[in-house]
């Protein structure tokens, strides 16, 4: 049985649906992001899964009882959850201590017990030595880890967290990212994660459920999600893409004149017809001579802009005979000026095509 | 899906739909029923309730009447305006300027804001009555004139001493909308050729025009229902305002129909004017509102600091410095006409009041009781409105908000009629009795204890208590653990406010005491009307302690600005 179930779970505020017949499944100890831009409905369905929000359809049930339906709510605090805020929420009039404790004392274990998990717990994200200061004696990223400590010491059934780590600056963000997922490996807690981060998400999750206007458009891990994007919000949201429209005929999928190969083997797509494909600008390698090797296409083109971006070049490259203008990724020290012919090898099981 | 209904029917009685008929009834009793009372009242006969028009042909049929109506609107006028010019300069000087002194401004400008403004103007009395008035007396010590100087029992000397204590509003209200002002504004103006002056002229003060508008606006409100100060100097001076007019409708025989009828447009201007106040204050556009980034620099004033510091210094002297130092020697003086000679020490007065009068130190006891019990009742009643508001627990929540809010828009007197005509008579017959009038006080200052409970909840992350909710903690417990101990400070603040206001009150108070329920404030304006100044320092003396007691606690606990914040 799963752990997590919203079965066409909806919010409408009057007219406004901002969550729209959501499914999602997570098995136990399974690590899901919703990732998607603001106001897409991420929060709201992470509040509803929480208990804070009411649905106004659909259902959400953890270990097959029904917690959340219309009209019928468990209030949070009897849904054996624990949550960890944009805020922190850190209780600035309680020691470290007495906040990672609160949860296990409203759990009504004996003294003892208490004590011996929250030292247990703060050792794990490395605060023991700061048991007894108060929040505002702490960094941004303690009060993070204070706050990590305080919602997996109760072991819950799901952990949900919105935005986490959207306070901290960039570097303390990529170290809390690998801190959340190393708890995840050592504790398994069945989790939800709430993010518009796309590297966060990819970095902390089996799974992404990528959401827009309300709706989940793709649940995939997170390679998947990045090599065979299945709508054109997906491919154009999770990373960068070049969107071509393309063609399938007698079963062969068309790029202007280009033979990428049977259509089959990049999606089962029946029908002859024009198509929509995404294409990495990583999926392709730009050349001084002509490369050989059977699983690629080479062709000859023309570099029309660059771009530096430090870590890489930013090409957009023209193939000869075709109106076509790529973008293309390459190492920094692949430096071919502007105008020049070069050759441009194309790998087609990187194509997807989307909806 | 038959289980998860039944909660459904649950939901209907959660603790917070109880709760927020409670409140719902609390606020009818407290705001809704004294003003619908009060307006009934208006439209009844005498002993037999029919309906009529008679108490306004009554109200308006005189030209004394009449006369008493026009003299609130020049009087309220009149003070309002002194109020800006007394106080603009000062809340520039404060904020932008370089000016020195900056916290002796501060001190005189709380104390003249925390001094009950009847002590100020019975101080005046001692200072500029026209016979033995010290700066009279001074005067013709020195010239050998024969006329006064100044004379306080006129028009513009009562409106004079009113500013003295209503200023503070406007420079509240100034200085915090000068604070959220970049000086960039002005260096824009400085680069394009603006000198100080100009810049001043053009660019800073049109940026606080609604700020000084609205207070403004304010003074004019509470002047129109000021009692003390109109009763204390405008009576002896045969000068006649609605608010004693008022008061003279319930004295023997009491015709609260007439009162009530009078008091209408009272009522009906100032809700005219907070709304306009509202509407001006609503355009966001004309007031600065970058609060943060762009710094803030003094601007260098050079010699002009000094004669800045210099009104500064004149306006402390006049509101405070010397009203008090007249009503200190009179406290410990035999006669205080005789001026600060050794001879005419004495403690008399203090053991006197405290010790000798009948009726003082039930009345100190009163002040303290009743300040404090309905200081609470208007905190809590707040605090729970403020939450089920600000946290949207229940769709019709602003109707709750709203009602807390009424009582601004009610003017205090108007407030204490519709009390007196609601609850003083059956069925409840609460006249003579405390609870009367600390429920009218907890109604007339819920608007301050819901300010400061708004704001307090508002500072509270909705977040930190759905932390201990998730973690299995039910609402009232997530409160009691969380959130009350994180607002304890505000509350306390906002309470200490509450019964400061209140240990003061008088144009309320006035209409509801009982002969055992008199209140300090009610008992200094009886010891005044007897003349016997003495005396009446001696209490104002001990009035004043109490108050600075409160004060000072609330600086120790809450914050030196407590009183001061703009809410």
């Amino acid at each position: 049985m799963p752990r997590l179930t919203l079965t066409g779970l909806t919010k409408a505020y009057g007219r406004l649906t901002v969550v729209d017949r959501v499914d999602l499944t997570l098995e136990e100890g399974e690590f899901v992001s919703l990732l998607g831009p603001s106001g897409c409905g991420k929060t709201t369905t992470l509040r509803m899964i929480a208990g804070f929000v009411d649905p106004t359809g659909g259902t959400i049930s953890v270990d097959g009882a029904v917690l959340s339906a219309p009209g019928a709510v468990v209030p949070p605090e009897r849904r054996g959850m624990s949550m960890i805020f944009q805020s922190y929420a850190i209780w600035p009039n309680m020691t470290v201590e007495e906040n990672v404790a609160f949860g296990l004392k409203l759990r009504r274990l004996p003294g003892d017990e208490v004590k011996r998990r929250v030292r247990e717990m703060l050792a794990v994200v490395k605060l023991d030595q700061l048991a007894h200061r108060y929040p505002a004696e702490l960094s941004g990223g303690q009060q993070q880890r204070v706050a990590l400590a305080r919602a997996i010491v109760v072991k819950p059934s799901v952990l949900l967290l919105d935005e986490p780590l959207s306070n901290l600056d960039a570097n303390l963000r990529e170290e809390m990212r690998f801190e959340i997922r190393r708890l995840h490996d050592e504790f398994r807690i069945t989790t939800v994660y709430v993010t518009h981060d796309q590297a966060e998400a990819m970095a902390t999750s089996d799974r992404i459920a990528v959401m827009n206007q309300g709706r989940i458009e793709q649940v995939d891990a997170p390679h998947l999600l990045y090599t065979k994007p299945r709508t054109r919000f997906v491919a154009g949201f999770v990373g960068r893409t070049n969107l071509l429209e393309a063609r399938v005929e007698g079963g062969r999928l068309m790029l202007e004149a280009l033979d990428l190969g049977p259509a089959a083997a990049v999606a089962p797509v029946a029908a002859d017809g024009p198509v929509l494909i995404s294409l990495r600008p990583q999926a392709m390698t730009i050349h001084e001579a002509a490369p050989d090797g059977p699983a690629t296409l080479v062709l000859p083109a023309t570099i029309a802009e660059r771009t530096y971006l430090g870590e890489s070049w930013d090409y957009v490259v023209a193939p000869e005979g075709t109106g076509l203008r790529l973008r293309v990724a390459a190492p920094p020290l692949e430096a071919h000026d502007s105008g020049r012919p070069v050759w441009l090898a194309l790998d087609p099981r990187q194509v997807a095509i989307v909806a | 899906m038959s289980a998860a209904l039944r909660p459904s029917r649950l939901r209907l009685l959660e603790p917070v739909m109880l709760l927020w008929l409670a409140l719902i009834a609390a606020l009818l009793v407290l705001v809704a029923g004294p003003l619908l009372k009060m307006v009934l009242v208006s439209f009844e006969m005498q002993e037999t309730g029919e309906f009529t028009f008679q108490n306004y042909l009554t109200a308006y049929g005189r030209q004394r009447y009449l006369d008493a109506l026009r003299n609130s609107l020049l009087l309220g006028a009149l003070a309002a305006a002194m109020s800006v010019v007394i106080a603009v300069p000062m809340a520039w000087a404060v904020s932008r300027t370089d000016m020195p002194g900056k916290g002796f401004t501060w001190a005189m400008v709380l104390a003249a804001f925390v001094m009950p403004p009847y002590l100020g103007a019975i101080g005046w009395i001692l200072l500029a009555g026209p016979n033995s008035g010290w700066i009279n007396v001074t005067w013709r010590a020195l010239t050998g004139a024969t006329e006064p100087l100044v004379n306080v029992y006129t028009f513009t000397g009562m409106a004079f001493v009113i500013a003295l204590h209503s200023f503070p509003l406007v420079f509240i209200f100034v200085k915090s909308a000068l604070d959220l002002i970049s000086s960039e504004m002005e260096d824009a103006a400085n680069i394009l050729g603006g000198g100080t002056w100009t810049t001043m002229r053009r660019v800073t003060l049109p940026l606080v025009w609604p700020s000084i508008l609205g207070g403004f606006i304010l003074i004019f409100l509470e002047t129109i229902a000021l009692f003390g100060t109109p009763a204390i100097i405008g009576i002896p001076a045969r000068i006649n305002v609605v608010t004693t007019q008022l008061w003279q409708f319930f004295e023997d025989p009491v015709r609260v129909e007439v009162a009530a009828a009078y008091a209408i447009p009272l009522l009906l201007i100032t809700v005219g004017l907070i709304a306009v106040q509202k509407l001006m204050l609503a355009r966001k556009g004309f007031v600065s509102q970058t609060g943060k980034g762009g710094e803030r620099r003094e601007v260098k004033l050079g010699p002009w600091r000094w004669v800045l510091f210099g009104w500064c210094l004149t306006v402390g002297l006049l509101a405070v410095v010397k009203p008090l130092l007249v009503l200190l020697q009179a406290s410990f003086a035999k006669a205080w006409g005789r001026g600060f000679s050794l001879d005419n020490l004495t403690l008399r007065n203090y053991r006197f009041i405290l010790f000798e009068h009948d009726m003082a130190p039930q009345s100190v006891w009163n002040t303290v009781w009743f300040s404090a019990a309905s200081a609470t009742i208007a905190v809590i009643l707040a605090l729970l409105v403020a939450y089920i508001v600000i946290r949207r627990l229940m769709r019709f929540a602003d109707a709750l908000g709203f009602l807390a809010m009424a009582p601004f828009v009610i003017p205090g007197i108007v407030m204490a009629i519709g009390f007196y005509a609601a609850y003083a008579g059956p069925p409840l017959s609460l006249y003579g009795s405390g609870l009367l009038i600390i429920l009218a006080f907890a109604a007339r200052f819920l608007p301050i204890a819901y300010a400061s409970s708004q704001a307090a909840m508002r500072a509270v992350h909705p977040e930190m208590e759905e932390a201990a909710r998730i973690l299995g903690s039910g609402r009232l417990h997530a409160i009691r653990k969380v959130t009350a101990p994180l607002l304890k400070t505000s509350l306390l603040g906002g309470w200490l406010v509450v019964f400061i206001v209140a240990s003061r009150e008088l144009s309320a108070a006035i209409f509801l005491v009982g002969p055992r329920t008199r209140t300090m404030s009610v008992l200094l304006y009886d010891l005044t009307e007897q003349g016997n100044f003495e005396v009446v320092a001696a209490f104002g003396g001990v009035l004043l302690v109490i108050t600075m007691v409160i004060v000072g606690i609330g600086m120790k606990l809450v914050g030196r600005d407590f009183m001061l914040r703009r809410e």
